[in-house]
């Protein structure tokens, strides 16, 4: 724990400075949160679980996936799943820690944002 | 498949290594899943997402480039100001020098379909000659090669258009030749050929220039009346600002007089012929057509018109070949001062890119590939030649209107020359070649030396190869400074020679103004010697005025006035090469100017029309036509007279210091007949005196005034001056291109010594080992002063070789000056050895300053 608290304090400015999230990169880092993913399935995830609102096209995707991996955000894994299921040329991402933590801190950006409406009495649906 | 394989060349290579191979398996299964209806779709959307991302790629890469370019020349703005200073020199010179030649050739001429108009001549066997008015009647009755053909003279005149009266330049035209040019008038009309052939009326049609200046641009000008030499003349129209014709100095037009038009004297040349070809019809075709007609006429009037025939030149090529030559010299130094320029440039990315190798090793081993190491220097490179073309662009907007002066005032073109569109774009293309080219070569070297097996094998092997093409280089930069300093030393000896010719007069001390007495108003010989005795009488008794005259036209400032000479037995003709030009002058002209007296008298108040016709002839008159006799009291036939010589004078250089000049006939003013030779009529006034102009002019014009209160006082010149113009255009020439040159031996100069102290840095070692062996330091500092010997050599020897073709092919503006000229071929030489040598100085100083115990410690 006190690791995570120092390389957290350590990056605070690094953080900052990624924020305000493109949406592609938010929702690539929650695509590949909880299991390693390659390219074609993070499109699939992120369009099942917008139901279909935000469809990512390939050169977005890599595009975005190519500076992710230069922030640090994500990191290339070189764990293969099974072979019957692999195909050689695909390659596989993981979100870093510190990916983890800048979607967090968007998180908390978003959340900040949302009560400070409310408190203004804005509410999504009409009163 | 490979439609979209090559789509995705779009994206940068190193990002199209990374995920080409996923985003074509992409494609693939998507292709797949949508077979049939959905491929078109399918296409678009992927040209779409492939052309959005690869341009968003590439401007991040670019926005990563020059932010590192930033920081990288914010570490040594020493180099990236010379860089930047090496290119605006380049691209500057380059660009002024376009935008000039591009104004006067490239061009095309002020008029419609410029390329069917062509000037019509006489061509005798030794030379061409104007038409005669009969002769051109009849060329132009006969001719099926023309949709029309006009002729027109020259003529200056006394205009009274306002209070003042004003002293003008125009042309008197034919009705056709106007139209013939296709250029509307900006207001008005053009004269139609029914005012022509009824001939009841004068017309004029002002130039914008002059209808700005006296009639503050008033279209109410139409059918006002202007006095032209006391004729009044009904103005019809206006020509626009950018119309000029035949030359830029005319400021208006008259239709021709019938008197001019019908004269019958086939034998008197004086009509400049101009037309406008049948479309399909070549000036040759013409000329051919022409020459047949004049054949004919030669059979019909063999007394006169023996050997004339016929010559059709381009309108285009009526532009002195001295102003082509001078252009194209011209272009030839700006592209040598780029080159240089460019090799500077060139070398000193090299150097760079040598001083950077470890920074670029550093950023090689932590994974940049080669591309984008060449990308990154090229942004370098392209950034320094954007920031040096704009500076480039500045000096030569700077330098476009000293250039401008090399263009001769007889050409028809009214604006000055700018720095266009055309000449940005070119300035844009050497800028982006400079930085592409210059960028890619030192990137691509250091980009292979960067690889790990050459840091292995030592930098040595690598830094040879460099030393090999920067030697390279700095051999050009010397062979172009070499051709720079040949053609300038060449072209300044020309001019020096020119400035020592002896023109015949002493131009010391003669002011010269101009009061041209207008006809009708002066028809009578006597009210005009009555003018000119009250004058001249009054101007001697000035203060300091040591003597006083007039004559036709002072030397150097009319070319022409040329009249056959008839000799017992061999009677006067245009074709037989027996010429002489004829003045009129008053008494005490040739001591005025001093000219020589060498024998018999002056001209004589007393030789007046009651009395044998009688003529002062020049030394070169007196050889070609009396050889080896005394030629006092001889005979000829001049200008249908029969005239006595009864002195001898020097030879003056009428057409200036750089043609030859025909024989010269003075006839006394007092024997000019009544209405003959209105053209010849003393109109030059020159004053000899020790007072200076400020003094005397107010004086010489009230005396001017009184005599006759119309008379315009123009063209206040001293003779030193009309001496000076006709070197002007070579003296700004000469400065030119010795300011190339300058600039060429400074940048070879700058060449030289970074060679040098790069070669030196670079055997450090060697140098260190060798002064621990025990070397003397001398032999090191030879050893150093060989390298740069050598490598002047290498371009002393081509840099002779071009500068001698140069030489040759502007043999016309050097006026007798050998384009072999010893003396400037050995100071062009010598001065480049001595600049190799300045630039080798520091660095062979520092080579033995190198301590070996320090070279030792640092390795």
């Amino acid at each position: 724990m006190s690791v995570i608290v120092v390389a957290m304090a350590h990056d605070a400015d690094e953080i900052a400075a990624l924020l305000p999230l493109p949406p592609a990169t938010f929702h690539i880092l929650l695509a590949v949160a909880q299991q390693d993913r390659h390219g074609y399935a993070i499109i699939q995830d992120v369009e099942a679980r917008t139901g279909g609102e935000l469809r990512l096209s390939p050169g977005t995707l890599y595009r975005s996936v190519q500076r992710m991996l230069e922030q640090g955000l994500i990191l290339e894994t070189s764990e293969r799943p099974a072979p019957d299921l692999d195909d050689e040329r695909r390659r596989y991402y993981r979100m870093t820690p510190f990916g983890e933590a800048v979607a967090r801190a968007e998180l908390r950006r978003i959340e900040g944002l949302v009560r400070l409406a409310r408190k203004q009495g804005l509410t999504a649906e009409r009163a | 498949m490979r439609a979209y394989r090559a789509l995705l060349h779009l994206y940068p290579s190193s990002f199209r290594r990374e995920y080409g191979a996923e985003l074509a398996a992409d494609f693939a299964r998507r292709r797949r899943d949508r077979a049939g209806v959905g491929g078109i779709a399918l296409w678009v959307a992927a040209i779409a997402d492939v052309t959005a991302n690869a341009a968003r790629l590439h401007l991040e890469l670019l926005q990563q480039d020059l932010k590192y370019a930033g920081r990288t020349f914010a570490r040594t703005p020493g180099f990236v100001i010379t860089a930047i200073l090496v290119t605006a020199l380049g691209i500057g010179a380059t660009t002024a020098a376009f935008s000039v030649t591009n104004y006067v050739f490239l061009r095309p001429l002020p008029y419609a379909d410029p390329d069917r108009l062509v000037t019509v001549w006489h061509r005798t066997p030794d030379y061409r000659l104007e038409l005669s008015p009969p002769n051109f009647r009849d060329l132009k009755a006969q001719t099926t090669s023309f949709d029309a053909l006009g002729a027109y003279h020259g003529f200056d005149a006394n205009v009274v258009a306002g209070a003042e009266p004003d002293r003008l330049t125009g042309a008197a035209v034919t009705s056709e030749v106007l139209p013939l040019l296709g250029v509307r008038p900006v207001i008005g009309r053009l004269f139609t050929a029914e005012e022509e052939r009824q001939a009841t009326g004068s017309f004029a049609v002002l130039s914008y220039g002059f209808w700005q200046r006296a009639f503050g641009g008033d279209a109410g000008v139409l059918g006002r009346t202007i006095r032209i030499d006391g004729t009044p003349h009904v103005v019809v129209g206006v020509m626009p600002a950018a119309f000029a014709f035949p030359r830029r100095q005319v400021e208006l037009w008259t239709l021709m007089p019938a008197v001019e038009r019908l004269n019958e004297e086939r034998d008197n040349y004086w009509f400049n012929g101009i037309g406008r070809l049948k479309p399909g019809v070549t000036p040759a075709g013409a000329e051919a057509d022409l020459r047949v007609i004049a054949a004919r006429l030669e059979r019909q009037y063999p007394d006169v018109n023996t050997k004339i025939s016929a010559a059709v030149f381009q309108l285009r090529e009526e532009y002195s070949d001295r102003a082509r030559t001078m252009l194209y010299a011209l272009c030839g130094a700006s592209i040598s001062v780029l080159l240089i320029a460019c090799a500077n440039l060139a070398n000193l990315l090299l150097a760079r890119s040598y001083a950077r190798r470890r920074e670029l090793e550093l950023r090689a081993a932590l994974g940049a590939g080669r591309e984008r190491l060449v990308r990154q220097l090229v942004t370098e490179s392209l950034l320094v030649a954007l920031l040096g073309g704009a500076l480039g662009v500045l000096v030569a907007v700077a330098s476009v209107p000293l250039l401008a002066r090399l263009i001769p005032m007889s050409m028809p073109l009214t604006d000055t020359p700018s720095v266009d569109l055309p000449a940005l774009v070119v300035a844009a293309c050497l800028t982006l070649v400079t930085g592409i080219l210059f960028g890619v070569l030192p990137a691509l070297r250091s980009s292979s030396t960067s690889s790990f097996d050459a840091l292995r094998e030592g930098v040595r092997g690598g830094g040879l190869r460099g030393v090999r093409t920067r030697s390279a280089l700095v051999v050009i930069e010397v062979a172009a400074c070499v051709v720079l300093l040949v053609w300038a030393g060449l072209l300044m000896r020309a001019l020096h020679r020119l400035d020592s010719l002896d023109p015949g007069f002493q131009s010391e001390q003669v002011l010269t103004v101009q009061t041209a007495l207008p006809r009708p108003k002066y028809n009578s010989a006597a009210l005009r010697q009555n003018y000119f005795d009250n004058v001249l009488a009054q101007v001697r008794a000035l203060p300091g005025v040591k003597s006083a005259a007039f004559i036709s036209f002072l030397p150097m400032t009319m070319g022409g006035g040329i009249f056959p000479v008839g000799l017992p037995g061999q009677p006067a003709m245009m074709t037989n090469g027996r010429i002489a030009s004829m003045r009129f002058a008053t008494p005490s002209y040739f001591a005025t100017l001093g000219i020589p007296l060498r024998r018999g008298r002056d001209v004589q108040q007393t030789d007046t029309l009651s009395q044998p016709r009688v003529a002062v002839v020049s030394e070169s008159f007196a050889r070609r036509y009396f050889p080896d006799q005394d030629v006092v009291g001889k005979q000829f036939e001049f200008a249908y007279a029969t005239r006595t010589i009864v002195g001898v004078v020097g030879d003056v250089r009428v057409r200036g210091p750089e043609q030859g000049s025909e024989p010269q006939v003075y006839l006394p003013y007092t024997q000019l007949e009544g209405e003959s030779f209105p053209f010849f009529t003393p109109k030059d006034l020159a004053i000899r005196s020790d007072a200076s102009t400020e003094a005397l002019l107010p004086m010489v014009r009230s005396i001017v005034r009184s005599a006759d209160p119309e008379q315009p006082v123009s063209n206040i010149r001293t003779m030193s001056q009309i001496v000076e113009r006709q070197t002007e255009s070579r003296t700004v020439q000469v400065r030119v291109l010795a300011a190339f040159a300058v600039i060429a031996l400074v940048l070879a100069a700058v060449g030289i010594h970074g060679l040098l102290a790069f070669t030196v840095a670079q055997r450090r070692h060697e140098i260190g080992v060798r002064m621990a062996l025990g070397a003397e330091p001398e032999r090191i500092v030879s050893g150093i002063l060989k390298q740069s010997a050598v490598l002047a050599l290498c371009g002393v020897v081509p840099g002779v070789a071009i500068g001698y073709a140069g030489g040759r092919a502007m043999e016309s503006l050097l006026v007798g000056v050998t384009p072999g000229d010893g003396v400037t071929f050995a100071v062009a030489a010598a001065l480049c050895a001595a600049v190799t040598l300045a630039g080798s100085w520091t660095p062979a100083r520092r080579a033995v300053r190198v301590s070996p115990a320090a070279v030792f410690r640092g390795d």
